[in-house]
């Protein structure tokens, strides 16, 4: 009677000790164990907050004195360099991928669009949190600009920044596309986003942590799948240390 | 009647397990940005109100510095951890393990409470139910340190907020709330650590956390006398050979 339970748990207990081990950590069955947890807690997030659940917005008062800048702070390209110098005149946002009006739009007119302005709370995976004012259109209104076909999944930004050789990458699929809070960023706490925050457009997703939010951003890519982008785990981030990509915990 | 039913025994492993490498995952997390503030933000460290100590590999899973790793495990152990305690209060509400052992009197937090139930606890009168102290500290981790663990956890998930914005009001901030996950997290280290001491005193007791174990206090009538077992399954009582 007491045999069966306790040699099963004994068994258990040491399946989850050798668990603790390095070799275990590359297995598929770590893998797939730690895809399920993602999976896990992306759906239990979106089943509570629901897929329009609002982040907390704070007031001008709540905000951090100043925003910090981490990863990529400076961009290498000259054509960038330039563009930056002269407050990107000849900046063009691509808007492209499986729509069916592909887009390239100035910065003046991505200011023209309607716009969002919202303070949110940016909170970096490494555990430090800064608060600003953010300003921009909603993705969702350049993806039907654009009119984005049957069959795309997910939303990539390709960016201009360059790091450990490789050009920064995100994605998001169309829950977050689609979010009220989802915006492209031109302006932080009421000025041009400064070099270091992402000039001239950064994204907004403010359910996921910091290395979700694509800074230099040159291109929103409508794609059914990102398997051939990058390493094919869906960013930068993710491709070079393997972090998560749904960033929602 | 068992001294730990079932649930109690299958909670105990799996949650043993899960914090130990929740707490050492955590370790290596902190590791990525070792200050902590109050408050909604934070990140220069001049505005800490503690800064932390490099954790040393010993100390994490794994035992290098990867935070991609770190987290992975964080978060996939945090599932039987929350689930396992959501779990073990509806089973100890349910079985009568929450009324009959971990419910204090006001008499229990008396100096003179404590100072029996120290006492007691190295004599047989430690079998025979919770006493003041043990009340209070199982219901010190179990109603505050473990709960305050997973609300301090979902608070710091950005993806958890919208579903629960009150949560990051009601802790302080997201700093505040990841203040409290650290402090939450060693105060249930401090009591792993005379958990594990005491148990170790009297191994008995680990062995009845997989086993069951009887309980002491059986206030039912005796049961009665097992039939004599068969002449041939007797166990030599002296030890020596039964057979030449």
């Amino acid at each position: 009677m007491v045999d069966l339970p306790r040699r099963s748990l004994l068994a258990g207990i040491a399946a989850m000790g050798a668990a603790a081990c390095s070799k275990i950590n590359e297995s598929e069955t770590a893998k797939s164990l730690f895809k399920a947890a993602e999976d896990g807690h992306r759906i239990t997030h979106r089943a509570l907050a629901g897929k329009q659940g609002l982040a907390p917005e704070y007031s001008r008062a709540e905000s951090s004195p100043t925003f910090r800048g981490n990863g990529s702070v400076t961009v290498a390209d000259p054509f960038y360099q330039e563009q930056l110098a002269r407050g990107f005149p000849e900046w063009k946002l691509e808007v492209k991928g499986l729509v069916e009006k592909p887009l390239a739009l100035t910065l003046a007119e991505v200011r023209a669009l309607p716009q969002r302005t919202q303070i949110t709370r940016h909170d970096c995976v490494e555990g430090w949190s800064a608060i600003g004012e953010w300003q921009g259109p909603q993705l969702a209104a350049l993806l039907d600009a654009a009119k984005v076909k049957e069959g795309a999944n997910f939303i990539v930004f390709r960016c201009a920044d360059v790091l450990y050789g490789r050009d920064y990458y995100e994605s998001i699929d169309m829950v977050d596309a689609y979010h009220p809070q989802t915006i492209i960023a031109h302006t932080l706490n009421g000025e041009p986003l400064p070099e270091k925050n992402g000039a001239p457009l950064r994204m907004r997703i403010e359910r996921q942590l910091g290395y979700k939010q694509a800074k230099y951003v040159k291109a929103i890519e409508a794609v059914a799948s990102f398997d051939d982008i990058g390493q094919g785990k869906g960013g930068f981030w993710e491709d070079v240390a393997g972090y998560q990509w749904y960033a929602g915990v | 009647m068992k001294k730990h039913v079932l649930s109690t025994r299958l909670w105990h492993w799996v949650n043993a397990a899960a914090i130990i490498v929740l707490f050492m995952t955590g370790l290596n997390i902190s590791n990525a940005h070792r200050y902590l503030y109050w408050g909604d933000y934070g990140f220069d460290p001049k505005d800490a109100w503690l800064g932390v100590i490099k954790f040393p590999g010993w100390a994490t899973i794994p035992q290098h510095y990867n935070l991609a790793l770190a987290r992975d495990w964080h978060t996939t152990a945090a599932w039987p951890f929350g689930v396992g305690l959501l779990f073990i209060w509806v089973a100890m509400l349910v079985n009568g393990h929450f009324r009959r052992d971990l419910t204090t009197t006001p008499r229990d937090w008396t100096p003179g409470a404590v100072i029996s139930s120290i006492k007691a606890h190295s004599g047989d009168a430690a079998a025979q139910g919770y006493n003041p102290v043990q009340r209070i500290l199982y219901g010190m981790v179990f109603g505050v340190l473990l709960p305050l663990m997973l609300f301090t956890g979902l608070a710091i998930s950005p993806g958890f907020q919208a579903a629960a914005p009150w949560l990051l009001d009601v802790l302080g901030g997201r700093q505040s709330a990841r203040s409290l996950h650290f402090i939450a997290a060693w105060g249930i280290f401090g009591f792993f650590v005379i958990h594990i001491v005491l148990a170790l005193i009297d191994w008995r007791l680990i062995l009845e956390m997989f086993t069951g174990g009887r309980r002491a206090d059986a206030a039912a009538p005796p049961a009665p006398a097992p039939a004599p077992p068969e002449p041939d399954a007797m166990p030599p009582e002296d030890g020596a050979p039964a057979h030449g």
